[in-house]
């Protein structure tokens, strides 16, 4: 019996309404005579207390309230990828032939298409004995995408009846039965799964993969693992919407999940008019095939900006069952953890830190706990991942404030963004002394197999030079780089040539956007040649403003843009003349 | 503002701050227009902030000073508040609330419109890409504004961020358009003289007949400043959607609108976040500043510039920090610069445009302009830097290279920043004057500029 109560207070998001004894705890309701979408947070007596997802303005006590009998779902199908959601998977482009270029409220649609037609393969048989999330046959959903036709993972299982044969269906189509205890089940194309529940898998597994982004300061200093969990922290104006786009672009997952929680609505739009026009360098397909996007933004209803970080990470642990690496972006966490702090507020809670609530720190916890590299439920084996960023938009910059001191305590990566080097145009504005990674070693060995073996000395010595240059600022600093002796002078000269040929990237220049790991490594090994061998020399007696003036170095410098990913020999080329005019300037003595 | 029907309440439970509570109330609904009558007979408005269990709490505009208990009357219009629009609203000079302060009858309406707006689907949005002239070189060539663009400028008290607001205001064009353009100005309890200048400014350049103006000065109710910058938007979406135009958006102070909402919260006795500011002043802000842009397959586009003032000049402070998270980036006026007596002084390190990199380039400025800019905010940064070592070490300290570094930041400040307020510079121009910065550096310092171009246009002087 669905609940059956009337609207009696009425505050911004917040909706309390009594006769609502046979509600339960987070089910979904309609508000009012529009027929508004809420959820119920807080039960007390027969008065429930409903977060409503959609602008309450002209709402009256007295409307209205009616239970659905279900907590709040997604609906799990082909047809999801390429589209573009509300915090509540409401197709925003189906909201605009309803409401025009203006969202409207009480407009319920279907998530995806339900009538499009895919064409399904089976890869089970009649009798085939079969468990919650098996694979019953797959749908090619876009051309990158084959999507895995699955039982629900609640399903009790059973034998497989009635499957159909290869062809052309549509989502409500019924596919086959299970026959179990002489109960038959239908599955179709599609199931729904609560928002709030983390969708079960067999078991789990060490994050040991690199994810790649071509991100140079990412992937070669503070890598990320497919499963693992980062965390990007900035002061506005310090490029975090770059750097998520960077990596939503890049990255090499199957499928890209993309929440613009409280964010600019341009940004969304900005990823709307170009992804379908940028290629994924390794399929050549375009990035939108791949890409699903949740938009709630800044002023769109507060309560559905908390849903859309659970509608998003439910759709990418759905893709993950399929045996997919996928990759979530929440841009911004801190905008999710407002809208926690303002229902609190209405809901009178006692307040924690700066007002929020107690338990965003277990919310949090949650939340980037749903990550991970899984072996998901039922046959076949397959193994799928699903690696978490969360963007954190600290008030006025500052690290000490609750949503990223608690952040860093449940993730593993951290890039610290610093508004200081976007200031001076540095970016991506990756502090490299205030960053970390905590998979470092887990994924050298990735880097050593695939790439060379000596990456991690390079990046060792790479970071090094950085390490001692932050040093020695200091003394130039208080006493003017003349102060310093010539081979701690080379070490500032090559510190700049790593922050300027390695650290920085220009996300806007076709070549320099993405790096090739190969690339990547031979950059960086170049720099560290450049100061051993540099040192060398000083000590044969060549001047610091020789080597300064060594032509290479200009190349060298301009390599992250003159050089391809496919023109590898140029960079041996490099190599080859760094070596030749060492050797003409090695020997010439200095006259002091 | 016409104030119809309704249902009348007279028993008035409190009063405090901006609210009155009113009992008894039925069918009263969630930001509901509530017109207020004193016992004078003078009306108010207001809106219905919570409503339940008998009781509405309903906030003032105009403010509660002399409302009594016993002789006030609530009266629920029966929805929300609206602002009448139409062509006609073009030239008139309005107050905070959208009423008709220049002596004239209120304009004729061709619709009503709900003032709070809605959320632009992003579906529909249009990606701003227009670039737009505003013949001030620093903005043009370093930080460049394009249509449907929301960049404030935020400053502190007493600089001339006004006397930018009106250039920007006057000069703004694109090249080779003849489009309708329009300015809607809202003053947002700022000194009368401040929103005069502006409103002679406009006069004088001949653009007043193409402007609305909304003026909530320092002296009128406080409250009403919530209701301010909504009403010029609403007017400013139905010029650019309905009618086509595009419409620059003017408002100052932001600051003071954050105080009233401020002051309503604590009314409220809601838990406040940071500095006393309510835990949603980020939503509402976006509510306002979203409201930006444009969309697809309409012509007009509605263009913020507003303007802050930082407290104590401090950019962490909520309303410039929530505001820069919001806005597509910030133009920062620098004390040290204004003290300096330089104009425009903008700090060009901390300020920023996002969608700069969408409107510049080959077919709107030049293909250069995307690598030369980012040149010369490195190379300027460098100065900086290098003039805080000078500071320390004395100019014997630096090497040659820093020295050429710290001329190029005076050939900066002094050449390129600084014009007349009545300076109109060109787009080519900007760009002359930049790579005569960049050309101050010896060659193998430019590490930002690919080698054709630098062929193109660099002179080793």
């Amino acid at each position: 019996m669905a609940a059956q109560g009337t609207i009696v207070w009425v505050s911004g998001p917040a909706v309390k309404a009594n006769g609502m004894s046979d509600a339960k705890m987070y089910e979904t309701v309609t508000v009012g005579n529009s027929k508004l979408v809420g959820e119920v947070i807080r039960l007390t007596g027969d008065v429930a207390f409903i977060q409503v997802y959609e602008s309450t303005s002209g709402l009256k006590p007295g409307e209205p309230v009616v239970g659905t009998g279900n907590p709040l779902s997604v609906l799990l199908g082909p047809g999801i990828i390429g589209q573009l959601y509300d915090g509540i998977q409401r197709p925003l482009r189906e909201l605009s032939k309803a409401s025009g270029s203006f969202i409207g409220r009480g407009i319920t649609t279907s998530a995806v298409d339900m009538t499009k037609k895919y064409h399904f393969v089976p890869t089970v048989s009649n009798g085939d004995e079969v468990t919650a999330g098996n694979i019953i046959g797959t749908v090619q959903e876009t051309d990158l995408i084959e999507h895995a036709i699955m039982l629900p993972p609640d399903h009790v299982g059973g034998k497989i009846s009635n499957i159909v044969s290869e062809g052309d269906y549509d989502l409500e189509t019924v596919l086959a039965n299970t026959e179990k205890d002489g109960q038959s089940i239908p599955i179709k194309m599609y199931h729904k799964w609560p928002v709030r529940k983390p969708r079960p898998y067999h078991k789990r597994y060490d994050p040991t993969v690199p994810l790649l982004t071509g991100q140079r300061v990412i992937d070669t200093f503070f890598p990320i693992a497919k499963g693992g969990t980062g965390s990007i922290p900035g002061a506005f104006g310090t490029g975090k919407t770059v750097t998520l786009h960077q990596i939503a672009k890049w990255a090499d997952s199957q499928v890209v999940v993309y929440i613009g929680c409280g964010e600019r609505g341009n940004e969304m739009t900005e990823v709307l008019v170009e992804f379908p026009h940028l290629k994924d360098p390794r399929s050549g397909k375009p990035l939108m095939d791949r890409t699903v996007l949740v938009a709630n933004t800044s002023n769109m209803p507060v309560a559905a900006r908390e849903a859309s970080i659970y509608t998003g990470v439910t759709i990418a642990e759905y893709y993950r069952d399929m045996g997919k690496d996928v990759v979530l972006v929440a841009d911004s966490t801190s905008r999710w953890a407002e809208s926690l702090r303002e229902m609190s507020g209405r809901l009178e809670e006692m307040p924690a830190e700066e007002g929020y609530p107690s338990y965003l720190a277990s919310r949090l916890a949650e939340f980037y706990e749903r990550a991970g590299r899984v072996q998901a439920a039922g046959s076949p084996e397959r193994d799928g991942s699903v690696t978490l960023i969360g963007a954190v938009s600290p008030s006025g910059g500052d690290f000490t404030e609750p949503v990223t001191t608690h952040t860093m305590r449940f993730i593993k990566t951290f890039w610290a963004l610093d508004a200081k080097l976007a200031y001076s145009r540095h970016y991506p504005s990756i502090n490299w002394m205030n960053s970390y990674s905590g998979y470092l070693a887990d994924i050298a060995k990735w880097w050593s197999e695939n790439i060379s073996e000596d990456w991690f000395s390079i990046r060792s010595q790479t970071y090094g030079v950085l390490q001692r240059e932050d040093t020695l600022k200091e003394i130039v600093r208080l006493l003017g780089p003349e102060a310093l002796p010539d081979e701690e002078k080379l070490i500032l000269e090559v510190a700049r040539m790593v922050k300027i040929a390695l650290l920085q990237q220009n996300s806007f220049d076709d070549v320099d956007t993405y790096c090739s790991p190969e690339k990547q490594f031979k950059l960086m090994k170049l720099c560290v040649d450049f100061y051993n061998k540099g040192q060398q020399a000083l000590k044969e007696g060549a001047s610091l403003s020789d080597i300064r003036e060594l032509g290479v170095v200009s190349s060298l410098l301009k390599a992250r843009m003159d050089v391809k990913d496919d023109e590898m020999p140029k960079l041996d080329k490099l190599e080859k003349d760094m070596q030749e005019q060492f050797k003409s300037i090695s020997g010439v003595k200095v006259s002091n | 503002m016409t104030v119809e029907g309704g249902v009348q309440y007279s028993k008035i439970a409190e009063i405090k701050g901006p609210l009155v509570v009113v009992d008894d109330v039925e069918n009263a609904a969630f930001d509901e227009l509530v017109e207020i009558e004193t016992t004078e007979g003078e009306r108010r408005l207001g809106k219905v902030l919570e409503v339940g269990n008998g009781k509405a709490i309903v906030q003032v505009f105009e403010g509660t000073t002399g409302l009594s208990i016993s002789g006030t009357k609530a009266k629920f219009v029966g929805k929300v508040m609206e602002m009448p629009v139409s062509k006609e609203v073009l030239g008139r000079v309005f107050d905070g609330l959208g009423r008709p302060k220049d002596g004239l009858p209120d304009p004729i309406a061709d619709k009503f419109v709900d003032i709070n707006g809605e959320p632009m689907n992003p579906e529909q949005r249009e990606y701003p890409k227009d670039f737009i002239q505003t013949g001030v070189s620093v903005i043009d060539g370093l930080m460049t504004l394009v249509r449907g663009q929301k960049l404030p400028i935020f400053s502190g008290s007493g600089m001339s961020h006004n006397l930018l607001a009106a250039q920007i205001a006057r000069q703004a064009s694109v090249v080779g358009t003849q489009d309708d353009f329009a300015v809607v100005f809202a003053a947002i309890g700022v000194q009368y003289s401040e929103a005069e200048y502006f409103r002679r400014s406009l006069e004088e350049s001949g653009a007043l007949k193409r402007s609305v103006l909304f003026l909530n000065t320092a002296d009128d109710p406080a409250i009403e400043r919530i209701i301010t910058p909504r009403v010029a938007l609403t007017v400013a979406e139905y010029l650019a959607f309905d009618l086509g135009m595009h419409v620059l958006v003017v408002i100052t102070d932001m600051t003071n609108y954050a105080e009233a909402l401020r002051e309503i919260s604590a009314a409220r006795e809601e838990v406040p976040g940071r500095k006393g500011y309510p835990g949603y002043l980020y939503t509402d802000l976006s509510t306002l500043y979203e409201r930006a842009g444009k969309l697809n397959g309409r012509k007009g586009s509605v263009t913020q510039v507003p303007i802050l003032s930082m407290p104590s000049d401090d950019i962490t402070h909520p309303i410039p920090d929530l505001t820069g998270y919001i806005t597509e980036g910030q133009i920062v006026v620098g004390r040290d610069l204004f003290r300096q007596g330089v104009y425009p002084p903008i700090n060009i390190l901390m300020s920023l445009s996002r969608l700069m990199k969408d409107g510049i380039g080959e077919g709107s400025t030049r293909e250069d302009h995307s690598e030369v800019s980012n040149q010369v905010y490195d190379a300027y940064s460098r100065a900086q830097e290098v003039r805080a070592l000078a500071g320390i070490v004395g100019k014997a300290g630096l090497t040659e290279i820093d020295l050429k570094y710290l001329e190029l930041g005076d050939t900066f400040e002094k050449e390129f920043l600084t014009q007349a307020t009545d300076e109109n510079r060109t787009i080519e121009e900007t760009l002359g004057l930049m790579w005569k910065i960049v050309s101050k550096l010896p060659r193998n310092e430019i590490t930002k500029i690919k080698d054709k171009y630098v062929e193109q246009y660099y002179k080793e002087e």
